[in-house]
């Protein structure tokens, strides 16, 4: 087991630099930043020069790459252009997005996990058609849809929410925006978790656990969910990353100042080093959250070991 | 010039908004912060600032905004005529245009309880147009003396840290010599770049950024980088134009939806940028609570005359001809709902006709007639290799829109299906690494917004031989020889008709097609009266009243 973890742990590191160097290489593509940063007026040509080696930026960009990397190992991650150090920057928009991302999971765990459960049990009935057409229609909807309607329906139109989240963005106000960035995984989860109990419902030990008279509830939660839950796990596991990354759009429309927001502003400012930064961390976020799937592997199943 | 793109500085907003106080019937309880009578405090949108809010190193409109409300100097525009009145000035002599005695009024201090004396803008100035200290604003100071020293180009070594130009002659005066005459420079001195400082800026640099301290009629309570900023009166204020409401909190919006989304629902008291997308139903959502006033910024169609086909004799009339080929009307009210304005000359009507705006100057060169655009483009030999593509960023603003719409005109009226088309250029700092590396091999759209209300500003910075935001390097003795001579004309009259005869020859040579002035435009809460937007299209809070 502890060997698995190192192996998994060194295998991080080719994947980390590569991922580095990739966005790396990606905004440097964008051109010279400097010259965005003066609006519609040439930049001083002395003012440019002084900005762009206080930057690092007059350098080669493999240069450029390497000082960088050295800078991380540090816990530097270097300046944005308004001043700001990017660690201040994270220390600011990571706690708000782990925030609405741990809401989202924890829609997705209670929801989907419950409604696909009862979907699995009581397959063809009306309970199942009607939860796979409303998985469908949630599924083939954009959240970007499904955000604004909320937010015009919810905020303007009823009251009943503030249409944007406070700075402080408290585990009340990101209810609605959790819910809209968990709705597409929502519908997964659910179906996901139906398939897998519907399948594993006519296996062998269940019928075992039925006949030896144990009661339905215990049969179905210690031994039916727990082996159906390998393929969910993988699916919320990954999904960690791709909801912190990904909440772009619902950090937008309710105006969440997450890593969404930074990084947005960080590509329309072409700010290396924000992008960078928050990438790099949102790399290792993934690559944690996919050692820590493989690893519960070994406690829902005992018949998986790490040696 | 303060990205126009990035943020729209929006507008001279005026009597307009006087008119307009809470028509808009509507039960909400606006904005949830204001409690009334001139304690209340409103809310306002904002967004993250670009650069550090120093006031030589801010060129937007969000980092202005605070400047605004934190600072004031020598002398500040009229909110309503853009005219420039003394404000810490208590005058401004100079017998030769080229030296400058200035006296404050004694008695001015910063909230920190410092004075503001002669050193307090000497200092400043110093700062900002000190190589080392990267200010952004920093050719404000170009025309001081010293400034070569201070701010050598390109790759020289800076030998002076101060301006030999400035001189403390006493607590309350200090002197100005520049370098070459410049009869409007006391106007100038309205632009943020030119605030004074207090030593604590010079002192703890990093605390100050923190929590800027300026000598203007808010102070700053708290400010959050990247998500808000709460602003209070201050109460031992030394300006007349007190703050007539208990303070503003700005809050950061990412996107200019949610921000109208919030003031719908009654959660944001302010928005100064209405999303061109709500423009068509603004009226049905907030009656007569939005504003949609000229501001200080006219967009027109560059062109590159370091490219040989654009610039050998005869092309004039092209040029002549792609502008009046361009149905500016149908444009502005279709796309832009009226929020531009057909521009008829190269300033804006801001400056009001006795700072030299003046209508239908441009003349038949920029009125929209088929017939005559397809003669005056032929004649001239048409389209370099028979297309024209016009460039611009395709990341902001909705430029997308209306450069098709432009080339569509163009096609209409040629009767040719691809003699014009756009060219997109995916993000700003890109539009513009091609611009500044001369590397535009057809039009490409151009924003100017004013610093400050003059019609020089409109002209020199832009059309002047090697100016620096002359991007298309368009270039004529004539015209440069007009501008200096208005320059040095002492009277205000006579160097603004010389100003305008300078436009003539830019009309006659087609420098530039002035596309449109750009308005300003806010939407407000029921709560809110005397909401107006300045000729720079910041909203003038000070004036707001809550309740």
């Amino acid at each position: 087991m502890g060997r698995y973890v190192i192996r998994r742990l060194l295998q991080m590191i080719p994947v980390f630099i590569g991922a580095t160097l990739l966005i790396f290489l990606m905004v440097n593509v964008m051109g010279d930043p400097i010259a965005g940063l003066c609006g519609d007026r040439q930049c001083d040509p002395a003012t440019a020069a002084q900005l762009r080696k206080e930057f690092g930026l007059d350098k080669p960009v493999w240069q450029q790459y390497l000082t960088y990397m050295g800078n991380v190992f540090t816990g530097d991650f270097g300046t944005a252009f308004n001043g700001q150090k990017v660690t201040e920057l994270m220390s600011t928009a990571f706690p708000v997005t782990i925030r609405l991302t741990i809401v989202a999971i924890l829609f997705e765990i209670v929801i989907g996990i419950t409604l696909g459960v009862v979907t699995g049990l009581r397959r063809g009935r009306p309970v199942d058609t009607g939860a796979l057409v409303v998985t469908l229609v949630v599924i083939s909807v954009p959240t970007f849809v499904t955000g604004l309607l909320l937010q015009l329906l919810l905020g303007v139109e009823w009251g009943w929410i503030k249409p944007s989240v406070s700075t402080e963005a408290t585990f009340g106000e990101l209810i609605v925006p959790g819910l809209v960035l968990a709705s597409v995984s929502l519908a997964y989860v659910t179906r996901l978790t139906r398939t897998s109990i519907a399948e594993n419902r006519r296996s062998d030990y269940v019928r075992t656990a039925v006949a030896k008279g144990l009661p339905r509830r215990r049969v179905i939660t210690r031994h039916l969910l727990r082996n159906s839950l390998i393929p969910v796990v993988t699916f919320i596991g990954t999904d960690i990353g791709a909801l912190m990354g990904g909440a772009i759009v619902t950090e937008r429309i309710f105006n969440i100042h997450g890593v969404g927001y930074q990084l947005y502003q960080g590509i329309l400012r072409q700010n290396t080093q924000t992008v960078v930064g928050f990438v790099t961390v949102l790399v290792l976020v993934f690559l944690v959250a996919n050692l820590l799937v493989d690893l519960l592997y070994a406690v829902l199943d005992p018949r998986i070991r790490y040696a | 010039m303060r990205g126009a793109t990035h943020a729209r500085w929006a507008a001279c907003a005026v009597a307009a908004a006087l008119t307009a106080t809470a028509c808009g019937g509507g039960g909400d309880s606006g904005g949830g912060s204001g409690t009334g009578g001139a304690s209340g405090v409103l809310s306002s949108s904002w967004g993250d600032p670009q650069n550090p809010l120093e006031p030589a190193n801010t060129n937007e409109v969000q980092g202005g905004k605070v400047l605004d409300m934190i600072f004031r100097g020598l002398k500040r525009y009229d909110a309503k005529t853009g005219k420039a009145n003394n404000m810490i000035a208590e005058k401004i002599e100079t017998s030769d245009s080229q030296n400058f005695t200035i006296t404050i009024k004694s008695g001015w201090k910063f909230s920190n309880g410092e004075a503001v004396t002669a050193k307090s803008f000497v200092d400043a100035w110093n700062y900002g147009a000190s190589l080392k200290n990267n200010q952004k604003n920093a050719y404000f100071f170009g025309y001081i003396d010293g400034y070569d020293k201070a701010h050598p180009e390109n790759g020289g070594k800076q030998t002076a840290d101060t301006l030999s130009g400035l001189a403390v002659t006493g607590p309350n005066t200090f002197t100005v010599k520049l370098n070459q005459k410049f009869s409007t420079f006391p106007d100038t001195l309205g632009y943020a770049a030119f605030s004074p400082l207090p030593e604590a800026f010079f002192k703890d640099h990093s605390a100050w950024l923190s929590k800027p301290v300026g000598n203007g009629p808010y102070e700053i309570k708290s400010y959050t980088k990247g998500s808000q900023m709460s602003l209070r009166k201050w109460d031992a204020y030394s300006g007349t134009d007190k703050a007539q409401n208990g303070g503003v909190d700005l809050k950061v919006y990412t996107d200019n939806n949610t921000a109208y989304t919030d003031l719908l629902a009654g959660n944001l008291d302010l928005v100064d940028d209405v999303p061109a997308a709500q423009l068509g139903n603004v009226k049905s959502d907030l009656g007569g609570r939005y504003i949609n006033t000229p501001a200080g910024i006219i967009q027109t169609l560059a062109f590159p005359f370091y490219d040989k086909a654009w610039d050998k004799p005869g092309m004039e009339k092209v040029r002549t001809g792609l502008s009046r080929a361009i149905n500016r009307e149908q444009i502005t009210d279709t796309i832009f709902q009226k929020t531009r304005t057909p521009a008829s000359d190269w300033t804006s009507p801001v400056l009001g006709t006795a700072g030299g705006f003046k209508e239908g100057l441009c003349g038949d060169a920029c009125k929209y007639d088929p017939a005559e655009a397809k003669k005056l483009i032929t004649e001239g030999g048409g389209f370099p290799g028979g297309q024209v593509k016009i460039s611009y960023n395709a990341d902001t603003g909705s430029h997308k829109q209306w450069v098709d719409a432009v080339c569509n005109s163009v096609n209409n009226v040629l009767g040719n299906d691809k003699a014009c088309v756009g060219n997109p250029i995916g993000t700003f700092a890109d539009f513009r690494n091609q611009i500044t590396q001369s590397k535009m091999s057809g039009p490409f759209r151009a924003g100017w917004q004013m610093d400050y209300p003059l019609i020089q500003n409109f002209l020199q910075p832009l059309y002047y031989t090697n100016a620096s935001s002359n991007d298309g390097k368009w270039s004529n003795k004539q015209f440069d020889q007009l501008v200096n001579q208005a320059n040095a004309e002492t009277d205000q009259a006579k160097a603004v008709g010389l100003f305008q005869q300078a436009e003539g020859v830019l009309r006659d040579n087609m420098g530039a097609i002035p596309l449109w002035y750009q308005n300003g435009s806010a939407g407000y809460s029921s709560s809110l009266s005397h909401v107006a937007l300045s000729p720079f299209s910041l909203p003038v809070y000070n004036e707001i009243k809550v309740g």
